[in-house]
């Protein structure tokens, strides 16, 4: 069972860094402002929250478990909305030009 | 099992470093602050990763401020980019 929930853990923080190196290569390659916030976005989300989980069964009791879950939630509720002006300001700096 | 830990939060570091070069190249301020809302939660995910691998628990505190001040600074370049574009405040699509 222990053996197992290493495992897990293993997997999910693996494929959490997999997205962040996914949204480091994105932000260096891809060619414009608004695609490059569509590779941004995918780190933000999903490579933090695989993190999370990842951390979720090596967490001591319950309250962190909470706290952890928060964390990814607060991150989740602000990148959103931070994606969604950070477009608006690409796109009206593009149509400005 | 706590290596592993440590070698996830040094990598997602380094890598989310790497990221900073699109601040050094631009070319616009948006994808500048892209690179820094990038290393926010990039930093975030390292400070929890060090925490369940060194036994910390108060990174978890200093992961918490952190996704507080990276949501804070993004807000503020928004608003001052949108104040030198002399986009007034006029209550329009906001």
């Amino acid at each position: 069972m222990n053996f197992l929930l290493d495992l897990f853990t293993i997997v999910a923080v693996s494929a959490g860094a997999f997205f962040f190196l996914a949204g480091t290569v994105g932000l260096l390659r891809f060619p414009d402002a608004l695609a490059r916030l569509h590779a941004l976005t995918k780190a933000d989300n999903l490579g933090l929250g695989l993190v999370v989980i990842g951390l979720l069964p090596r967490a001591g009791g319950l309250l962190v478990a909470l706290k952890l879950i928060g964390i990814w939630l607060l991150v989740l509720l602000s990148s959103a909305t931070v994606s969604q002006l950070i477009g608006r300001a690409a796109r009206r700096g593009k149509l400005r030009k | 099992m706590s290596h592993f830990l440590l070698t996830a939060s040094g990598f997602v570091l380094v890598i989310v470093a790497v990221g900073l070069v699109r601040i050094l190249h631009g070319p616009t301020e948006v994808d500048r602050m892209m690179a820094a809302q990038l290393f926010g939660t990039g930093g975030i995910a390292a400070l929890l990763l060090l925490s369940a691998g060194a036994g910390a628990p108060a990174a978890q505190d200093v992961a918490l401020t952190l996704a507080l001040l990276t949501a804070f600074a993004s807000v503020a370049f928004i608003k001052s980019a949108s104040r030198a574009d002399g986009d007034v405040d006029n209550g329009e699509d906001r």
